[in-house]
């Protein structure tokens, strides 16, 4: 597959940003600048930006807990997400959500989600209402291989066959839902096949690959949009942190993060394609990091910088309007 | 008896239960942990807080149950197991994923007996992490116990010490209604005196923590330490109080509360969820409709905004009761 220049340099940047972005994260976490329970999604950035780059500012997205990721690959700005992840009234969602629950509503983000399997069906609420008003548009949920055994999970992708609805179903699966690998608690032997039994195609990728992932979101999105009802992506793909910063990780095997970090690196496969194509010079690419380093510190530095909420602003946004109003 | 955490404390009640009773099993997400990984050490996890750890390695497989991420599913096989005879003790990792199983704990699990004529018992113990103080934001830090006290037909529990933890759990675990074991996350690495051996501490049986004569504190798991701060730091400036720990949400120990209301004439009730429907205005309305010519002041509530639980760690500490909180209320009764 051939991609416009453009498109190759905006995939590696964007899915550089998200690395960047995690890695920062992680280590001020580790220093103590940000609270909470922060799931990273290092190493799977391919998936993000290989569906994103189909979307427009009005086809939605809804994520996960792991949501940093699909939340920078759809558009929600970077500075503002840092800012929300140290807890400042000027992040994204001032303050109120964190990493669990980044969200742009205007960028088309529904937000990240606390509870595993919460998106789908709301994102199948999104593609009834493209559906009704004949928009065209498509709604993407983000999921795990431990969110598909959810009921909530179950009945999202049921609802979307029978209202034939514009949702497509990215499962990303990287193998260990929370501690327990897929092996255990996916009954099935494929999962591919199980979720296609609901009644809609599934389009399988390497989610190392940015390429793999884009061919295959491509066919789903387009499928979806054309108005064939929902389709489904399914990534076999691994993350490079714990399943919260400080995970000890139990279920790793010797080696397995020095393994993945080595063969199932997207930004390593993406330069290798590039080297071998030529499309893109090293020397472009190595000029995209730097810019991505510079806007991470920047995101960094101004989020240190940025106003503390002050405990009048804990009732604030709970409605619109409420009673005595 | 030696200084346990209150997660050594429910640790050690998990066994000891388990090897007394081949009926009592446990079950939910990653309590074993590392099922079907490469590294090939199951059961190393124990839980996410680790309250489960080591149960694996002693029971093995048939009786630490690892399941996918399924709340519902987790629920309804404890209740459909504990139905037909088990003492199944199962694990929502957060309470607030209540939401995700509430049918099974609210018109399956318990209302079984009642609808089923008083016929049937369903001895099934559901465990969750609650609370907040962890910047967890407004998935993973409600209370939750509030809001299934309003059921009639389970039991909910709210541990405030490692002591009280292991008695209550072994008291529920023995108990044939459905109970709901709510664990204040935050205090999972408290410490207090525990008994190595087994004992049960009666539901519905308040603690009294202090004694005094000026006003009554009642207060619930992650506020009970900070009611004692409370209270300590008045005794200097001569105001005494009783601190009420109820323990059990349902059933409650309404006599202990309305004995010491009476005493007293004054109320202040402590609890770090919401105010609208929980248990601070239950308590308040029990004061009101069974103490109200007792009373010499308005009884007074200490608890959270009804706003969902603030992300930024500045907002959390304005949302959760302080100590200066409560003092300033009982204060403010006295003035």
């Amino acid at each position: 597959m051939s991609l416009p220049k453009k498109k190759l340099l905006q995939a590696y940047r964007q899915m550089k940003t998200i690395r960047e972005f995690e890695e920062r994260a992680h280590a001020e976490i580790m220093n103590g600048q940000i609270a909470g329970f922060t799931h990273l999604y290092t190493g799977q950035e391919a998936n993000a930006v290989g569906v994103c780059e189909h979307l427009n500012d009005e086809d939605t997205i809804i994520s996960t807990h792991r949501g940093h990721g699909h939340c920078i690959a759809k558009g929600a700005d970077v500075i503002g997400m840092m800012k929300e992840l140290f807890g400042s009234s000027e992040g994204l969602c001032k303050g109120k959500g964190g990493s669990m629950h980044v969200a742009d509503i205007e960028k088309g983000i529904l937000g990240a989600n606390g509870i595993v399997a919460g998106g789908p069906p709301i994102s199948v609420g999104a593609a009834l209402a493209a559906r009704i008003r004949k928009n065209k548009r498509v709604a993407v949920s983000f999921s795990g291989d431990g969110s598909v055994n959810q009921g909530t999970c179950f009945e999202a992708m049921n609802l979307a066959v029978v209202l034939n609805v514009p949702a497509v179903f990215v499962i990303e699966n990287n193998y260990y839902s929370e501690h327990t690998n897929i092996e255990y608690a996916v009954g099935c032997d494929d999962l591919k096949t199980r979720t296609e039994g609901f009644g809609f195609p599934v389009f399988v990728a390497d989610g190392a690959d940015f390429f793999s992932v884009f061919d295959a979101a491509g066919k789903a999105i387009d499928h979806a949009r054309a108005g064939n009802g929902p389709a489904g992506v399914f990534a076999e793909t691994g993350r490079f942190h714990g399943h919260f910063v400080g995970d000890p990780q139990h279920y790793r095997a010797d080696g397995e993060l020095d393994d993945l970090r080595e063969h199932s690196c997207c930004l390593k496969r993406f330069r290798e394609k590039m080297a071998e194509s030529g499309e893109v010079s090293q020397e472009e690419l190595d000029s995209i990091d730097a810019g991505v380093l510079a806007l991470i510190e920047q995101s960094v530095a101004e989020a240190k910088a940025a106003a503390r909420p002050t405990p009048e602003q804990v009732g604030n946004d709970v409605y619109i309007s409420y009673g005595t109003g | 008896m030696s200084e346990k955490t209150m997660r050594d404390a429910i640790n050690e009640a998990l066994h000891q239960a388990m090897a007394e009773d081949e009926s009592v099993f446990i079950i939910g997400e990653d309590v074993a942990g590392c099922n079907g990984a490469p590294s090939g050490k199951v059961g190393e996890v124990g839980g996410v807080f680790g309250v489960t750890s080591g149960i694996y390695k002693e029971f093995g497989p048939d009786r630490c149950i690892d399941t996918p991420i399924s709340e519902s599913a987790i629920v309804g096989a404890a209740a459909g197991a504990a139905l037909v005879g088990m003492r199944p003790v199962a694990e929502i990792m957060f309470a607030d994923f209540i939401g995700v199983c509430m049918d099974q704990i609210v018109n399956q699990m318990g209302k079984f007996r009642y609808m089923f004529g008083g016929k049937s018992k369903c001895p099934a113990v559901i465990r969750f992490a609650s609370g907040g103080g962890f910047s967890a934001a407004g998935q993973h830090s409600q209370s939750m116990y509030q809001v299934m006290t309003a059921f009639p037909g389970l039991k909910v529990v709210i541990p405030a010490n490692a002591y009280d933890a292991k008695g209550l759990l072994l008291q529920a675990i023995k108990d044939d209604d459905p109970v709901l074991f709510f664990e204040p996350k935050a205090l999972y690495q408290e410490v207090c005196e525990v008994p190595d051996e087994m004992y049960t501490i009666p539901f519905g049986e308040a603690a009294f923590l202090r004694e005094g004569d000026d006003v009554t504190v009642v207060a619930f798991g992650q506020m009970v330490n900070r009611a004692v701060a409370a209270i300590d730091a008045l005794e200097s400036e001569g105001v005494s109080c009783d601190l009420i720990d109820p323990r059990t949400s349902s059933p409650l120990d309404e006599g202990a509360i309305l004995e010491s209301v009476e005493a007293t004439g004054r109320l202040v009730v402590v609890d770090e969820s919401p105010p609208r429907c929980g248990l601070t205005a239950d308590i308040a309305a029990l004061a009101a409709d069974r103490a109200f010519h007792s009373l010499k002041a308005p009884v007074k509530q200490v608890c959270a905004p009804h706003s969902p639980t603030p992300f930024s760690p500045e907002l959390e500490a304005a949302y959760i009761p302080s100590v200066e909180r409560i003092q300033s209320t009982i204060k403010q009764l006295l003035a």
